[in-house]
């Protein structure tokens, strides 16, 4: 057992973990942070995507060692300090940008990460940066909107399945 | 995934004497080595993190002129670094899996592998670059030997690439949607002494140079030189995503499109 100590949405938290403990495991299992979701647990669906030191990576695909002493930002950090929606998050909900919600703890986190690196995207480009988050339900269309809405821009009024 | 020892040293030195342990393997990002282990295709007793060594890790240029990347660094890295000192380069790195992928995957974890698929390997042999090792430099032509197959000894750590800047290049990749892979990738580089032409995902013996393309680019750089050329279909993978023949037609006409992007 290693003992690994990271601050998870600005609260430092520390656990004993095993080599092979994965970070998505970590998180839910052991810290109880259970936003993060695993689809796939193979690297393909980005449903488990997190922030490490700023940047979204696979939480299934990185050891919880590894990153001993980093930054984590998780979909539980996303809402506002009172406990409200974020922006991101309340764009989905606006947008119907979820369905069974299964794949969207991963698509804020990396609309979020994406709108840190470009905050003013274009459809094509939001398009092409959500390669790695795989969504069975929606189609994307709403979830494309969500995320133009939320950086600002004027989108068409949203599409629910009649 | 069976259980193994997890270590993290800080320096090169460290990290090949922990690999000379029974059953030690190193990690990179781990975005092809985590996969494996779940699938109890590997079972390592000890993995060496080289994720805390700083000395491999970014983007500089030497007195050579050579861009050198260090083996730890992760794709996102290179492309945002190389965007304007090399492209082609930049361009292929940023065309790697997704965003998250390339914010962790390293170019040292994608040339050890040497997936018959992958990007890196094209681009570093398109580039005639040289692979450092702690024990050693290798030259590109040397170091790809088939599928997975690399001159890389046991415990060996792949500490940086050298990259010379050629006067053109460009990288076409045909993306195989599933996998985020190239079904068939051309990285094309014209140098003042020749051209080079690598091409991944197409041959059953992982990356390769068109050295028949490459006489004739070296004599005129334009689509038009390679025209008349084809690629024999015999040797070339086949799978439910393309035939042989179909990936064989794919090699030329990306690598037209690579000389008229270069
Ligand atoms: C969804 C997805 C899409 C992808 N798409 C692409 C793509 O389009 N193109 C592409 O080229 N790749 C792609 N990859 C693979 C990705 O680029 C990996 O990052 C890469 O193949 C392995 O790098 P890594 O740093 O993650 O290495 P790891 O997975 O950590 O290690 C891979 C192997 O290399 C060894 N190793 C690691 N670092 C070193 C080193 N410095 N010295 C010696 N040995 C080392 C390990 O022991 C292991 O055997 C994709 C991966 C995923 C999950
Ligand atoms: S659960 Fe991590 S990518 Fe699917
Ligand atoms: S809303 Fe169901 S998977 Fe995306």
């Amino acid at each position: 057992m290693t003992s690994v100590t990271i601050t998870v949405n600005g609260q430092s938290r520390s656990g004993d973990v095993e080599g092979r403990t994965l970070l998505s495991t970590f998180l839910r299992d052991q810290l109880t942070l259970t936003g993060t979701h695993v689809g796939c647990d193979t690297s393909q669906c980005g449903a488990c995507v997190v922030h490490v030191d700023g940047e979204a990576v696979k939480a299934c695909s990185v050891l919880a060692a590894d990153v001993d002493g980093a930054e984590i930002t998780t979909i539980e950090g996303m809402a506002n300090a009172d406990g409200s929606l974020g922006v991101i998050q309340q764009a989905f909900q606006d947008h119907h940008g979820l369905q069974c919600g299964f794949c969207t703890p991963g698509m804020v986190m990396s609309a979020a990460a994406l709108l840190k690196e470009n905050p003013k995207p274009t459809e094509a480009e939001v398009r092409h940066y959500l390669e790695g988050n795989i969504c069975r339900c929606t189609g994307y269309h709403n979830i494309v909107k969500a995320i133009m809405a939320a950086s600002g821009q004027d989108v068409a009024p949203p599409m629910a399945a009649e | 995934m069976h259980n193994f020892e997890f270590v993290k040293p800080g320096t090169v030195a460290e990290a090949a004497a922990a690999l000379t342990g029974e059953e030690a393997q190193a990690l990179g990002g781990g975005q092809t080595l985590l996969p494996t282990m779940k699938q109890r295709l590997a079972a390592p007793e000890t993995l060496v993190s080289l994720n805390g060594i700083a000395e491999m890790k970014g983007v500089c240029s030497n007195d050579a002129g050579e861009i050198c990347v260090g083996g730890g660094t992760p794709h996102a890295v290179v492309s945002r670094e190389t965007a304007s000192s090399y492209p082609a380069l930049s361009k292929l790195a940023g065309m790697i899996g997704d965003p998250a992928v390339r914010n962790r995957g390293t170019i040292g974890g994608s040339l050890a592998n040497n997936d018959p698929a992958a990007c890196y390997p094209a681009g570093v042999l398109g580039s005639g670059a040289t692979i450092v090792t702690n024990t050693r430099e290798i030259a590109a032509d040397d170091y790809f030997q088939g599928m997975f197959t690399t001159a890389l000894e046991e415990g060996e750590i792949l500490t940086e690439v050298r990259f010379p800047v050629p006067e053109k290049a460009d990288w076409q990749k045909f993306l195989q949607p599933a996998s985020r892979f190239s079904l068939v990738g051309v990285f094309v580089a014209k140098f003042a002494d020749g051209v080079r032409v690598a091409v991944t995902g197409a041959s059953e013996d992982g990356v390769f140079r068109w050295s028949e393309a490459e006489a004739a680019l070296s004599a005129d750089f334009s689509a038009g030189a390679i025209a008349g050329l084809s690629v024999p279909a015999d040797g070339m993978i086949s799978d439910l995503h393309g035939t042989g023949a179909y990936r064989a037609s794919l090699v030329k006409t990306l690598t037209s499109r690579a000389v008229s992007g270069a």
